[in-house]
């Protein structure tokens, strides 16, 4: 009977240790609805029409998307769940200071499923920028920006 | 004199009559991509470089899906379209895909994977623009027999109300 109990406690400690690993590799808790290391629209939006310390934007998306509409002043890298993207990616921020203040955004499909932010997200964080914010679009682009009236510009 | 006079008058009335038809049409379906609005010609190459043309389609009910394999929803539709497409094929229905894949290769796998049995091209900015932008996906819109563009779908759709849909259109 006590060999059952230390087995099972044993099995449910490596259980919770396995999950928060997973979810810290994923970055899926630190990036939930809600989450401090989200930025709303309306919160971007302020920061880019504040005028002072205004973040370095980046698209993580598809580029079909970002040419019909994109965030003025957002830079497109490309879609970080494929390697040429989050080379792009690793290229454009290496040479930055580690505390440049910067916002990822997608917008392809909803939150739950887009497959960018996430690994775009874990690549900076892992190099260590720590003023690292990532856009939240519960649906995507076209729906919580463009459908709101806020401003976007054409092309590359 | 007179009949100058009647004439300039006919002539205005004949101008605001057709004034005031064109603005109605433009309000119920001017802007592209809207219910109701013609829905836009495109002549695109299929995965094989054939000739893919709305056009081609003409008399039919088509069901235009803008997808992408990275997209997990589009993913989860493809299957249930395969089957729409068996099923309700004969009855003169057709699906196209237009894939926002910015390369064409992973669009080739995930065909024969998921063995598609209707056309798909690859997207564009200016097709996705036609049809009022794509700026998420997936998009769908079903076409009706006359050429306009009867429903929109932009996320995931509900496939019972689609179905339900598609079969009203295809008795029309």
């Amino acid at each position: 009977m006590k060999l059952s109990c230390v087995a099972l406690i044993f099995s449910l400690i490596v259980l919770a240790s396995a999950t928060a690993a997973a979810q810290s590799s994923s970055g899926g808790q630190e990036l939930a609805p809600g989450s401090p290391a989200l930025v709303t629209s309306e919160e971007l939006l302020q920061m880019l029409q504040s005028g002072k310390d205004k973040p370095l934007v980046l698209n993580i998306g598809p580029s079909l998307l970002f040419m019909q509409a994109h965030i003025p002043g957002a830079e497109y890298i490309g879609a970080a769940a494929e390697r040429q993207g989050l080379g792009r990616l690793r290229a454009r921020v290496k040479p930055l200071p580690r505390n440049t203040s910067i916002v990822l955004y997608c917008g392809c499909c909803p939150w739950s499923h887009c497959p960018n932010v996430h690994p775009a997200y874990n690549q900076l964080h892992a190099m260590g920028f720590s003023n690292l914010k990532v856009l939240y679009i519960a649906n995507n682009f076209g729906s919580d920006w463009v459908d709101k009236g806020y401003p976007t510009i054409k092309g590359q | 004199m007179r009949k100058i006079v009647l004439l300039i008058v006919v002539i205005a009335i004949a101008v605001a009559v057709y004034e005031a038809g064109r603005h109605k049409s433009s309000a119920k379906g001017g802007r592209p991509g809207a219910l109701d609005s013609a829905a836009a010609a495109f002549s695109l190459q299929d995965l094989d470089g054939k000739p893919l043309a709305l056009a081609n389609y003409n008399g039919k009910v088509v069901l235009l899906n803008f997808w992408a394999t990275w997209c997990t929803p589009c993913r989860g539709e493809i299957p249930q379209f395969v089957d729409y497409q068996n099923t309700l094929g004969p009855k003169g229905f057709q699906i196209v895909g237009i894939s926002m894949d910015d390369d064409p290769k992973p669009v080739r796998e995930f065909y024969q994977q998921f063995k598609m049995n209707y056309p798909v091209g690859m997207g564009t900015t200016a097709l996705a623009e036609s049809y009022g932008g794509v700026l998420g996906l997936p998009v769908t819109f079903l076409i009706g027999r006359d050429g306009r563009i009867a429903a929109k779908y932009v996320g995931a759709a509900d496939m019972n109300a689609l179905q339900q849909k598609i079969e009203s259109l295809l008795a029309k």
